[in-house]
């Protein structure tokens, strides 16, 4: 005897691969989503009597292609429909072993097809994201919506826009060829990344739900791993996010306020993701095909690995963020590279310099955020004082400004006693410019 | 599937007439419809004058309005376009990349609609 709640997470586990090999067979989304849904129905009424398939995938594929084929016949008005009503007939028609090895969702190839369809570039950011995490992810519209903060109706009108526009617009549903792979690739890997930050920067009223992204993000990075094999940022980016995500509960306190990397408990950083994300970096750096995930997973993973804050290894971030600085230069890169230096002992203020100068960045809250910290730390405690001052006003998060606040406070404390010396003890990075997460590049 | 491909320039950055630079330019668009037409995906495709000869049209109540120049005021105006039968957008975009104003304009492609045939 099966439940309904056992059905379903059969059913959830199996629908995202059943879903991508129906969409080839089919060749429509909206068409393939109903007969999925259908099929669960169908699920829902005889798995809780039979009992769950020994091939639920297989089970559910074929349920699905019969639905579908029952909604075509409905509708035949139109030529298309005609020609996927007789595909899918065919494909029924074969004998029932042949059927069963077709239906198999094993197959990776459709999964790819459904990451590179739904991660097209001629698709908006915001579409590929949304239907990503519905397709691929297997999150219900509803659970999607609520992660990404739009209301359920809002975002029922993103996916069947974006559907809209695959069909019309003719996006293929296959896996782009060798030439512009890689570049495709990359695009999927940005979008992966998206939603981990999107869960990742996920403010403390609202970090249960769009925590889930994270968990997703990981979930995608690991099937990416596993359909396309060998790619080292592919693995450099499944590093990043289980190392990154290894520390996310230590980031709030018990009262929901943030805390700095230097100052997180890190017996509460998560044991089992930071071994698998150092598995999943050693693994890429022995492809010996450098790239910007991967340095931003060996800097992580320099974090998880010291003991302690003070006994972080400053002179190798601050390396490595240099080699960041050179194949993807941007402020935030730098930002974190002169915090790095400082932290190694180095000049860092010098690193600050010249985006000091540079008028576009005169309201870039993090680079003053660092600039006050950094004067700070060379004992400038005026300078910090008027740099807090600016970072305070640009900053348009509450929690961020109250840690800034309580940094500034601190500040002038020592500034009106007696000026102590600032020893490794006292040391602390900023909300802002911890050496950390990076926008993707 | 058959695409349009609608080619957008900013006139004020081409070559003068007659210069050695148009005479090129000229030349690189010849050689990508060649390709086109080789490649058999070409169904039709023209280069229009300047938007300075445009004129646009609207019929309010009744009334036949005419005014001088194109529909909307952009830096980029409409040069001309193709229309390619390929399997898909990848396809179409592949081409769309290929053409001589890519680097320095846009090129949007637009599905074309296929009106069902009466029966």
């Amino acid at each position: 005897m099966t439940d309904t709640r056992a059905v379903e997470l059969a059913f959830r586990e199996e629908a995202p691969a059943v879903l991508a090999t129906l969409i080839r067979q089919v060749g429509d989304f909206d068409l393939a989503e109903d007969a999925v849904q259908d099929a669960f129905a169908a699920a829902v009424a005889s798995w809780p009597r039979d009992g769950i398939p020994k091939r639920p995938g297989a089970w559910i594929t074929t349920a699905a292609r019969r639905r579908a084929i029952d909604r075509l016949r409905r509708d035949r008005g139109l030529a298309d429909r005609m020609a996927a009503l007789q595909r899918l007939t065919e494909i029924d028609a074969l004998r029932r072993d042949e059927e069963a090895a077709l239906d198999e969702p094993v197959v990776g190839d459709d999964r790819l097809r459904l990451v590179f369809t739904c991660c097209h570039p001629a698709l908006a950011m915001d579409a590929r994201v949304a239907l990503t995490l519905r397709s691929l992810g297997g999150l219900t519209t509803a659970e999607v919506a609520r992660a990404l903060l739009v209301s359920e109706e809002t975002m029922r009108r993103r996916l069947s826009r974006a559907k809209r526009k695959i069909a019309g617009a003719g996006i293929p549903y296959r896996v782009p060829g060798d030439e512009d792979l890689p570049e495709r690739l990359r695009g999927v890997l940005a979008v992966v990344y998206l939603i981990f930050n999107e869960g990742y920067a996920a403010a403390s009223g609202d970090r249960l739900v769009r925590g889930e992204l994270c968990a997703e993000a990981i979930r995608l990075g690991r099937l990416l791993v596993r359909l396309v094999p060998g790619d080292a940022e592919t693995e450099g980016l499944l590093a990043l996010m289980l190392l990154q995500d290894a520390r996310r509960d230590a980031r709030v306190d018990e009262h929901g306020a943030y805390v700095a990397l230097d100052e997180q408990d890190r017996s509460r950083w998560d044991a089992g993701r930071i071994a698998e994300g150092r598995e999943a970096l050693r693994r890429a750096l022995e492809r010996r095909a450098p790239g910007t995930y991967q340095l931003q997973a060996a800097i992580a993973a320099l974090h998880c690995e010291a003991p302690d804050a003070a006994s972080t290894d400053w002179p190798q971030i601050a390396a490595l963020y240099g080699e960041l600085a050179r194949r993807a230069p941007s402020p935030v890169v730098e930002v974190n590279r002169a915090v790095a230096v400082a932290f190694a002992g180095g000049d860092g203020l010098a690193v600050l310099a010249p985006l000091l100068g540079d008028e576009r960045l005169a309201e870039y809250q993090p680079l003053h955020a660092a600039h006050a910290e950094l004067l700070r730390r060379a004992g400038d405690l005026v300078g910090a004082d008027a740099a807090y001052e600016r970072a305070i006003k640009l900053s348009d998060n509450a929690v961020e400004r109250a840690e800034l606040e309580r940094r500034a406070a601190d500040a002038r404390r020592v500034r009106g006693a007696q000026r102590p010396e600032l020893d490794g003890d006292h040391r602390r990075s900023t909300a802002n410019a911890k050496p950390g997460p990076l926008p993707s590049p | 599937m058959q695409y349009m491909l609608l080619l957008y320039d900013d006139p004020s950055a081409a070559p003068a007439p007659d210069s050695p630079e148009a005479a090129a330019d000229f030349e690189r668009w010849m050689t990508v419809t060649q390709e086109m037409q080789d490649a058999g995906v070409m169904v039709g495709g023209e280069a229009l004058l300047g938007a300075e000869t445009a004129t646009t049209v609207r019929v309010r109540d009744g009334d036949t309005l005419l005014s001088d120049g194109p529909f909307a005021e952009t830096k980029e105006h409409l040069g001309g376009y193709y229309v390619l039968d390929v399997p898909d957008l990848d396809t179409a975009c592949a081409w769309a990349a290929k053409l001589p104003n890519a680097p320095t304009g846009s090129i949007e492609v637009r599905p074309v609609m296929e009106i069902p045939a009466q029966t």
